[in-house]
């Protein structure tokens, strides 16, 4: 017989809630809460990211909005040169136009945040610990005050996408179409991270994590594994920063800031390090949070602190942690 | 003149970096003893900032505001170790990062809703508002010439009180064996609260001094904090002498490239494309100076425990 443990029962629990809530919005003919829970599915892809190299891998990342970021610009770059009818650049004869396909946006994004990856991954896994943490840090920075300082692409005013991009034939202005697009892709990457945590890889991932040395000692070197962790992880981030971007119809340095890296890390910790589905309990309650008791008062950072503040000090499993227990070492 | 120039913004990098050097001196120690990354240091900057502004208005005087920053920042400090940071030290680095980054929340918007969004008014005291003449050709603010000396003064201050004196040996042997010190009947706790707090009030005192160039506001810490982060990286992290040339050099870096970058692209580049090329350029410099030392010397500049 089939049996599932309370963490796959709870699992199954979050997916029918989250597929049910905009459903019953569309019935209820309330558009906006369809936007709010497809806000709620793209930041809890970005989390399902950084969750891959920071639950597994241990790799306390803390310039994840780079990424996300990276993304946001593809999508925004492309999009503003498709709408304007301008090159995107044109070099000695070779002329590249813009796009309004969240296809071709999609594997841009995927492919230049997982360039840009590899690149600070190889200078920061060389280092460890608070080294490590700071580093991604300093390179986020980086890439925010060259999107401030850089005129081309509307600087700290950030830039516009007039008209969501286009996917297939499909009507992507339709909250609820542009809803399953998300939660396909949702579904997509936490099929992808759940396959390479029971894959050879996610084991060697995980032993990376756990001892350096021992998975050094037979024979695997755990540089490379580590940066092929770093590099999926912000390339999944960078889908959600794309899909972001054409949620909002809007770019800005804001989605690079740390801030930002430092909220896709409260998704991934509210719900509970290293679980599956940890980033959509934490995103959907940072939502919840930002909306509920933003109506109430401005100041609901004040409570998401401390919210924050004693999940960490004495809920160390999350959200999930907390009503599936403890995590099974297998 | 353009050599009066170039002076005055090695002056100004000098400032910068005394500036940066109050920040990450805490930053560094705290690290250095307690092993605890804090990214409420910044925190700790805005309310010295706030406290010197809300005090030199009630009384008038720019210097009991500083005062105030030094004990309203170290007093913040105190609690917050008391009541959050001590319970962090056994725990790993990303809950360190996570409850710090909650401690940012929480002061930030509790200062919000104390005192608004709008900045507060801090002026230069009345003595150090006109510029000073140096050498009998230069003149030079001599309110950035007073936090040089400040930042100087701390910096030696700093170096007694860790190499010198009986408190510093403790620490010390705190940052290398904590078990060590406490079995020789150190009251470790109490001395753990008092590097905080040390560290707390130097970032409190910095948030004054920069508060009368910049504006007093919710969120003048976060900035600062990362550049005090990149401070102690390229440093090593624990070591207040790494801090002060790292410090120093990212002052000069910073300072000098937004002034030398666009002009030496002017030479070869049109205006425009030189200033938007040099901004953008000049802004990252000191992440590229970062990864460029973390990649010679992973473990930054000054290694903590030689």
């Amino acid at each position: 017989m089939l049996s599932i443990n309370r963490e796959q029962k709870l699992n199954l629990l979050i997916i029918v809630v989250i597929l049910a809530l905009p459903s019953a919005a569309l019935w209820l003919q309330e558009p906006f809460y369809i936007t709010l829970m497809t806000k709620v599915v793209i930041l809890a892809l970005a989390g399902v990211g950084l969750n891959l190299a920071l639950g597994l891998g241990g790799l306390v990342s803390f310039g994840h909005a780079a990424f996300f970021g990276i993304g946001g610009y593809v999508a925004g770059i492309l999009a503003s040169h498709a709408f304007n009818d301008e090159w995107l650049f044109s070099f000695f004869g070779l002329q590249v136009s813009g796009s309004s396909s969240m296809l071709l946006i999609w594997l841009l994004a995927i492919i230049v945040a997982a360039i840009i990856a590899a690149v600070i991954g190889y200078f920061s896994l060389r280092t460890q610990g608070v080294y490590f943490i700071m580093i991604t840090l300093a390179f986020a920075q980086m890439i925010y005050y060259f999107a401030i300082a850089w005129p081309a692409y509307g600087g700290e005013d950030g830039l516009s996408i007039y008209v969501r991009n286009q996917l297939l034939s499909l009507n992507t202005a339709d909250p609820m179409i542009f809803f399953a697009i998300c939660f396909i892709l949702l579904m997509a990457a936490l099929a992808l991270v759940s396959m390479l945590r029971n894959s050879h890889f996610g084991a060697a991932l995980q032993a990376a994590r756990q001892n350096e040395q021992r998975l050094a000692a037979i024979g695997i070197r755990p540089f490379g594994i580590k940066l092929t962790a770093f590099v999926i992880s912000a390339a999944i981030t960078a889908l959600a920063g794309a899909l972001f971007a054409d949620l909002n119809r809007f770019v800005s340095p804001d989605m690079l800031s740390w801030h930002t890296s430092g909220e896709i890390m409260i998704f991934v910790i509210l719900g509970g390090v290293g679980r599956l589905m940890g980033p959509i309990v934490g995103a959907a309650l940072y939502v919840l949070f930002e909306y509920y008791l933003g109506g109430i008062t401005e100041h609901w950072g004040l409570f998401l602190g401390i919210l924050l503040l004693t999940v960490v000090l004495f809920a160390r499993g999350g959200i999930v942690g907390l009503i599936a227990g403890e995590l099974k070492h297998e | 003149m353009p050599l009066t120039l170039l002076f005055e913004q090695l002056l100004n990098s000098l400032q910068f970096g005394m500036m940066l050097f109050l920040m990450s001196a805490g930053l560094t120690l705290v690290f250095g003893v307690m092993g605890l990354i804090n990214l409420a240091h910044g925190v700790l900057y805005m309310v010295g900032a706030f406290a010197c502004a809300i005090v030199a208005s009630l009384t008038g005087s720019f210097w009991l505001g500083l005062v105030a920053s030094l004990i309203a920042a170290a007093m913040a400090g105190a609690l917050v170790e008391i009541g959050v940071i001590r319970k962090l030290y056994q725990r790993d680095h990303l809950d360190q990062v996570l409850a710090t980054y909650a401690l940012i929340l929480i002061f930030s918007e509790a200062t919000r809703w104390l005192f608004g969004s709008f900045p507060l008014y801090l002026d230069v005291p009345q003595i150090l508002a006109t510029p000073i003449n140096l050498f009998g050709w230069f003149y030079y603010s001599s309110y950035r010439l007073f936090i040089i000396f400040v930042g100087l003064v701390v910096a030696v201050g700093l170096y007694w009180l860790i190499v010198k004196t009986r408190l510093g040996m403790r620490i010390r042997a705190g940052a290398t064996d904590r078990e060590m010190i406490a079995a020789l009947g150190v009251d470790i706790r109490t001395l753990y609260t008092l590097v905080f707090a040390l560290g707390a009030g130097l970032a409190g005192l910095a948030g004054a001094l920069l508060g009368a160039l910049q504006s007093v506001e919710v969120g003048m810490g976060d900035s600062v904090l990362i550049l005090a982060f990149v401070v102690i990286v390229i440093g090593g992290i624990g070591s207040i002498k790494g801090a002060f040339i790292g410090a120093m050099l990212v002052g000069l870096v910073d300072t000098m490239g937004r002034f030398l970058l666009p002009e030496l692209l002017a030479l070869f580049l049109t205006p425009e494309s030189a200033a938007s090329i040099g901004g953008a350029l000049s802004s990252v410099a000191i992440y590229i100076l970062m990864a460029v030392i973390l990649v010679v010397k992973p473990k930054g500049l000054v290694s903590a425990n030689a």
